[in-house]
């Protein structure tokens, strides 16, 4: 495990990652902020015996990953928020067909065409499917460089375990920003999981099929339920949070992505001041960490600041979480204004003096 | 005859394509009905020679008809 | 007596759910006779539709995955591109290949994905009732045209595998007609042409087939095929309009 530091820009770090996880085929299509991402993968992939097609969009792109997923492969694409919509029926397909992939968002300002700042309002696109139907998507929200590495890496593995999709959701600035970052080992093909489900053509076996169509309406009840215990499974092995200065916090910032990396700076900041503010990340946004955030009410806290960057969304999951009895607060920055961790500071300082709702 | 044809009139849906293209009129359609509420069409050669040409075969949609030949 | 014809055994034994004179359930057969004569049966991966056939897997003893509608060509090129020696094909009706589907198709076709689709037009949607098609030809009485297909306020019928065969990375393209047994066989080597195609990897191939629609058309089965011959035929013209190996010509 001796790889080296490199330094590197967060869409060619999670495009390297993949590739180390067994990643042999991507399909994507530009859009900002993201470009650079297929770009890295139409070059590295060749190197590997791999294979990059640019499709003609990014519909086209979510059902060549279909495909391939359905032939046994690891595969990913990668878009940001417009061309995200553009793929939610294909994952809602993957859902009812249960295949495996991976799906890389990096967010930008919202809804429509929006901008190419920062942001983080596919929240509840990512969170609750997107797509119709009912059904889930493992989201993952890194705040460094380093961790979209990481995350991307892992995502394979939880992908072809729960035969699932999972989302990396990040941000233009992580996709952008350039920062040291550390690999793990090319993991050999071969010693990938094998799948007992694909459609390789039926040598040796009978034939098979994969579909999510399904016309009887207690088969099509009992394979949703059938799902619904999956995603059971899922929330109670996978959720994923990180906690920075909360043992002797009076106030709790909950932020996920790059704003969580602000919002870190700003808990230092506010603690130089003397406020005792701490930062509860969640990582995975679905499933979310919602029995170590109450943990923390019943401790005592109760006061929490979600800070985000969109309208307002993941605060819905926090009340959900903490019910009337905490002190919630949403301090949201839509449309990819970016607020520096000194201006996040004094909002904790503000808070800290009036102590009440606003 | 060189020819005869074997109809499996469960699957004989009664489209009648068979009865239109045999070149030599050996398929007829009956007022008989199967399983599924089909009228079914016979092979009734009376009168002429099938030539196993597999024609019906051929059109049949639903790969009702089994042809043999000498 | 020696038998002479028989069901293929890359056809599961099980009765077609198509209406009585469909030419789905003919096609079906043809696809699979050819399949097993190219000794493909546990190499070939199909992609049906979103119509009447999306139940195709229940007939085609073959592996098959599901796509969305007009998707096919782009889940066959994600499945092609990870198995590339394998017999990979689309079997889309005309609203999933040239209305909805026409730019994954177009551009499977561009990008010359060695894929076979498997084009039926019966200009016609067909499971949802009878609605108007891109193929509908002009004055055809559809549930959503049902004045007769005016070009004005309709559009013209398009002929999509002309348009296919004009691009180059297709390396064969055809039209042919269910509408009788010795265009039925014809049919059945037009399909071979073109799954030949892609087995060499000469590029994207298509056969259009013209098939009746007794049911939505609202005529007994032989009317129907005659349809096929008298009407169908005179906007969709028979013939191999692209042949990467050999000369191009109209029927």
């Amino acid at each position: 495990m001796n790889e080296e530091l490199e330094l590197m820009r967060g869409t060619y770090a999670i495009g390297e990652a993949a590739i180390r996880a067994g990643c042999r085929y991507y399909f994507g299509y530009p859009i900002t902020p993201q470009n650079e991402l297929p770009e890295y993968m139409s070059r590295r992939l060749p190197e590997v015996d791999g294979i990059f097609v640019q499709s003609e969009s990014e519909l086209a792109g979510i059902n060549m990953v279909m495909g391939a997923s359905m032939a046994g492969a690891r595969v990913m694409i990668s878009s940001s928020s417009p061309g995200i919509s553009l793929m939610q029926e294909g994952l809602s397909f993957m859902a009812g067909m249960e295949l495996p992939a991976v799906v890389v968002n990096m967010m930008r300002g919202g809804p429509g065409l929006g901008n190419i700042a920062p942001s983080q309002s596919d929240y509840f696109q990512a969170t609750r499917g997107g797509g119709h139907g009912d059904y889930r998507t493992i989201v993952l929200a890194p705040s460094s460089v380093q961790e979209a590495a990481d995350l991307t890496y892992e995502a394979f593995d939880l992908a072809d375990r729960y035969r699932m999709v999972v989302m990396i959701l990040g941000d233009g600035m992580v996709a952008q920003m350039m920062e040291p970052v550390r690999f793990r080992p090319m993991r050999p093909l071969d010693d990938l999981p094998s799948k007992d489900w694909t459609i390789t053509g039926a040598r040796g076996r009978p034939s098979r099929f994969l579909r999510s169509l399904i016309l009887d309406v207690n088969d099509m009840e009992e394979h949703n339920w059938k799902l619904v215990r999956k995603y059971q499974q899922v929330e109670k092995e996978c959720p994923r949070w990180e906690g920075f200065l909360l043992e002797d916090a009076e106030m709790v910032v909950v932020a996920f992505g790059t704003a969580a990396r602000i919002a870190k700076g700003a808990v230092k900041r506010a603690r130089k001041e003397g406020v005792k503010v701490g930062l509860f990340r969640p990582i995975s946004l679905w499933p979310f960490p919602f029995q170590d955030l109450k943990a923390l009410y019943q401790r005592g806290q109760d006061t929490f600041v979600v800070f985000e960057l969109n309208a307002g969304q993941m605060v819905e999951d926090v009340r959900l979480t903490l019910g009337d009895g905490a002190r919630i607060l949403s301090y949201a920055r839509p449309g990819g204004a970016v607020p520096s961790p000194q201006e996040l500071a004094r909002v904790f300082s503000r808070l800290a003096l009036s102590r009440r709702l606003p | 005859m060189a020819g005869k044809i074997v109809i499996n009139e469960e699957l004989c849906k009664g489209c009648a394509l068979c009865v239109e293209f045999c070149p030599r009129d050996l398929i007829k359609p009956t007022r008989r009905l199967n399983a599924k509420g089909y009228y079914v069409v016979i092979f009734d050669p009376d009168g002429g020679e099938c030539t196993a040409c597999t024609l019906c075969a051929v059109i049949c949609p639903e790969v009702s008809i089994e042809v043999y030949r000498e | 007596m020696k038998k002479v014809f028989s069901r293929t055994r890359a056809l599961k034994p099980v009765a077609f759910h198509y209406c009585p004179g469909c030419g789905h359930s003919i096609l079906h057969r043809l696809v699979a006779e050819v399949i097993e004569e190219m000794d493909l049966v546990d190499r070939a991966i199909g992609v049906p539709p979103a119509g009447c056939a999306v139940l195709a897997y229940f007939y085609f003893d073959v592996d098959m995955g599901e796509a969305p509608h007009g998707r096919g060509a782009a889940v066959a090129t994600g499945i092609k591109r990870v198995l590339p020696d394998r017999l990979v094909f689309t079997y889309q009706g005309d609203g999933d290949i040239a209305a909805i589907g026409t730019a994954e198709t177009i551009h499977a076709a561009n990008r010359g994905e060695k894929i076979t689709a498997i084009f039926v037009n019966n200009a016609v949607y067909g499971m949802t009732g009878g609605q108007m098609a891109p193929t509908s030809v002009v004055g055809q009485v559809t549930t959503t045209s049902p004045k007769g297909r005016d070009p004005s306020r309709e559009g013209f019928p398009i002929n999509f595998t002309e348009l296919l065969a004009q691009i180059k990375g297709t390396a064969f393209a055809a039209r042919a007609s269910l509408q009788d047994p010795a265009h039925v066989l014809k049919t059945k080597k037009i399909i071979r042409k073109a799954f030949e195609a892609q087995m060499k990897g000469l590029g994207f191939s298509v056969v259009e087939v013209l098939s009746p629609c007794p049911t939505n058309w609202k005529m007994s089965p032989p009317q129907a095929f005659r349809w096929v011959k008298e009407e169908m035929v005179k906007h969709y013209p028979l013939g191999v309009f692209k042949d990467a190996e050999g000369e191009s010509l109209a029927d």
